[in-house]
């Protein structure tokens, strides 16, 4: 029993994993396509005198090399068959810092050996950095162990929830700001960014007990949110700059942002999640962290939801909301709440990047990468309904997640993309949403 | 520093045939943007769809290279089919995220593992189009023209590349004077009078969306044929706001401003990159790795479209008059 627990704890582990590569391989993105644009008009930066890249690699099978197994090595203008010599290691000398893909010949193996892990047959080797990267393919009985359909289908619900929770924090903030300001505030993401560095910074830099770097966070991140509209939005509103413009200003503003916390934090991913118990019920495996972060998100929704309907301040929120010429003219100070939406957004949206951070990773491009889904969880809801937006967002949880399922797991962001496209289509004010909204 | 160094790459980028390539997106969104005012955030998805359509014409359906173009042509008019037909009847914001999110979508198709056999996945595709340096007719050797020095390969694509921008902005000067073009400004400036006129909005909105998508179609063809290969993180959403930023620079509603603000963008990009890195490199910006240089243009970037949207909206070249951001 205890063997099989650890094999699932590999399991949710290599799907995490997975999710890291995958992130990473985002993170790779921007700089990217910066290099790119750099190398067609900076060739000499590039110095040509540096070693040569190395990617060398050794098949196993209980412990001793396997001579004659086949790998090819493809990547940017390198498409080569290497084959294993008589310890079971090979080499091969690339010219491109790149990532090279090495794929294994399953034909080439000896009789009755195969890879411990039969879906890999393809493993990456990352040279862009460093000079040499080793490829391993261990051979032996296949260690997988076959899920059934409900344990799948259990295990992408509960990240389902876990992660539709997470956003639906993150989107209220955009979703209010949107509804009393009509700004679509593309710079929400790095927000997110704020909260997971700065919690990052607290609870591993300065070393304080997680809930006091979360107090402190969530300071900093309301602290946030009132600078962002103190210094650019609010003059903006005076200047009556157009919506439509002001949206443009948020791409600026956000790719400002961006690379500011580059610069402060560094491009590293920053791991805050550390060693905590795991949890197991049925078929998930989770850790308590996440589960304390999913019910702290819970209580936060549900007190934003009070707040909005049962306070003053909050029901002058939706007063502007709905209109705000008309709300001005009953005596709300429409500045005064645009003010503490902003703060209660940046408060909302750090702690959701807090939770994220803990729950993932962090990098200065977190925010960024989930800015669509926050979008698509905000329009599915229904464009300025708080309440739509936490509908929304655990809809594109649930889509995420359970695509999986049937489609390759990079594809998962964009099947809850597809489906932000599909909903428009037959439903433009979204599924809370007021059908004048859309104009 | 080396000031002679810095001088010709900072002159030598203004014909680089990726300044072409990013002019001719540019253009693409003066036609949705600046002319009809739609808020087009998937401009890198119009450039993608043409780099691969030409590269998996070229290397799955084994088309000549130009039918390959042709066929990568046909792929955005389709693509902006799919696209504008859903979303057009929305409102100008609901098109700026479903555009984007199009774009992603389109992204993360051609870097899944899934489709690798025909897109590559995340490696992309390589290994085509030297055929287009069997087209050239200028003779070997070495063309040099003050600080430009270039072969005769790539003289070749650069009188390509800036051919098809001068033939684009030919195209769109002659569209705009046309009662057809007359009608796309209307759109921008009041739907619903134009409506009232008995026009078809929609329909010119969505010619309006492929003909501007067909400009940064060739724009990703130029860009792969300048770096012989097409990778998926190229066209990440970076390239549209870098699309959009050239755009405000020179001016949305001009027949020249795409051009001048693709030449004076990249010039810059290049400049303040030298310079930093030359002031970095003396010691004189202690809090600045070198490696970080190009971390500080972004940020300037980011400045760079904030205040351009909220002092000079119209660009260098616009006409104040010519562009409200409507809404």
């Amino acid at each position: 029993m205890s063997q099989l627990a650890t094999l699932r704890l590999r399991r949710v582990g290599l799907f995490f994993a997975s999710l890291i590569v995958l992130l990473t391989a985002f993170a790779g993105s921007a700089p990217a396509s910066a290099q790119s644009l750099h190398s067609g008009v900076a060739i000499h930066t590039e110095d040509p005198a540096v070693s040569q890249p190395t990617i060398i690699g050794t098949v196993k099978n209980d412990g001793k090399g396997v001579a004659g197994v086949k790998l090819r090595v493809t990547g940017p203008g390198v498409d080569e068959v290497v084959t294993t010599d008589a310890d079971g290691k090979w080499q091969l000398v690339v010219t491109t810092k790149a990532k090279y893909e090495v794929a294994i010949d399953l034909t080439s193996l000896p009789k009755g050996v195969t890879l411990r892990d039969p879906d890999t047959t393809v493993r990456v080797a990352d040279v862009s950095v460093t000079d040499k990267a080793a490829v391993l393919f261990p051979l032996g009985k296949s260690t997988r162990v076959i899920q059934s359909f409900s344990d799948q289908l259990m295990i992408r619900l509960f990240a389902g929830l876990n992660l539709g929770l997470l956003l639906a924090v993150a989107a209220i903030g955009i979703s209010l700001i949107f509804g009393t300001t009509g700004l679509n505030n593309f710079a929400h993401g790095e927000m997110v960014t704020f909260g997971a560095l700065t919690g990052w910074m607290m609870a591993v830099v300065f070393n304080l007990p997680l809930v006091l770097a979360g107090i402190i966070t969530v300071i900093a991140s309301a602290a946030f949110g009132y600078f962002q509209d103190a210094a650019v939005w609010k003059p903006l509103r005076k200047r009556r700059v157009g919506l439509n413009q002001m949206m443009i200003v948020s791409i600026g503003f956000a790719i400002l942002l961006r690379y500011v916390l580059l610069m402060i934090f560094g491009g590293d991913t920053k791991v805050l999640s550390g060693e905590y118990e795991a949890v197991t019920f049925g078929p998930v495996n989770t850790t308590i962290t996440s589960i304390w972060s999913m019910l702290l998100a819970t209580v936060t929704l549900a007190a934003v939801a009070l707040f909005l309907t049962r306070t003053r301040i909050g029901k002058a929120t939706r007063a502007v909301s709905d209109n705000s010429s008309l709300a001005a003219a009953s005596g709300i100070d429409v500045e005064r709440i645009i003010r503490i939406v902003w703060i209660v957004a940046g408060a909302l949206t750090g702690l959701a990047g807090l939770f994220y951070g803990l729950q993932f990773q962090a990098t200065f491009q977190t925010g960024s990468q989930i800015l669509l889904l926050l979008f698509a969880a905000v329009t599915l809801g229904g464009l300025g309904t708080a309440l739509g937006a936490t509908v929304g967002a655990l809809i594109i949880g649930f889509v995420v997640e359970l695509s999986s399922l049937v489609l390759p797991v990079d594809l998962k962001y964009a099947a809850a993309l597809v489906i932000l496209i599909l909903v428009l289509l037959v439903r433009p004010q979204g599924v809370l949403g007021k059908k004048q909204r859309i104009g | 520093m080396d000031w002679i160094q810095t001088f010709n790459l900072t002159v030598g980028v203004i014909l680089d045939p990726l300044t072409a390539a990013y002019i001719l997106c540019a253009i693409g969104l003066s036609v949705h943007f600046g002319f009809t005012g739609l808020l087009n955030f998937g401009q890198a998805a119009f450039a993608a769809v043409g780099a691969y359509g030409m590269a998996i014409g070229y290397l799955t359906l084994k088309l000549p290279l130009l039918t390959a173009m042709g066929f990568a042509l046909l792929c955005v008019v389709v693509f902006a089919l799919i696209l504008g037909i859903p979303t057009l009847r929305l409102r100008a914001d609901y098109l700026a995220i479903v555009t984007i999110a199009a774009s992603e979508v389109f992204r993360y198709l051609m870097s899944t593992s899934a489709f690798k056999d025909v897109t590559g996945g995340s490696n992309g595709l390589s290994q085509f189009g030297y055929d287009f340096f069997d087209w050239n007719p200028i003779p070997d050797g070495q063309y040099a023209f003050g600080p430009f020095n270039w072969t005769a390969d790539q003289f070749w694509l650069r009188v390509f590349a800036f051919g098809l921008v001068g033939v684009a902005t030919l195209l769109v000067w002659l569209m705009m004077r046309s009662p057809w073009g007359r009608v796309l400004k209307g759109i921008r400036e009041d739907e619903d009078a134009v409506r009232s006129l008995g026009k078809n909005v929609f329909s010119y909105k969505l010619q309006s969306l492929i003909i501007g998508g067909l400009f940064a179609g060739l724009g990703g063809i130029v860009f792969v044929l300048s770096m012989s290969n097409v990778q998926p993180q190229t066209f990440v959403t970076n390239f549209t706001f870098m699309v959009w930023t050239v755009l405000l620079l020179g001016g949305a509603a001009s027949m020249l401003g795409p051009i001048a603000g693709g030449m004076v963008f990249f010039a810059l990009w290049v400049f303040v990159n030298e310079i930093l890195a030359g002031m970095a490199a003396v010691g004189w910006l202690p809090f600045l790795d070198p490696a970080q240089v190009g971390q500080v243009r972004f940020i300037l970037i980011g400045l760079a479209l904030m205040l351009l949207v909220i002092f000079r909206p119209q660009g260098m070249f616009g006409n104040k008059k010519e562009l409200r951001f409507n809404g």
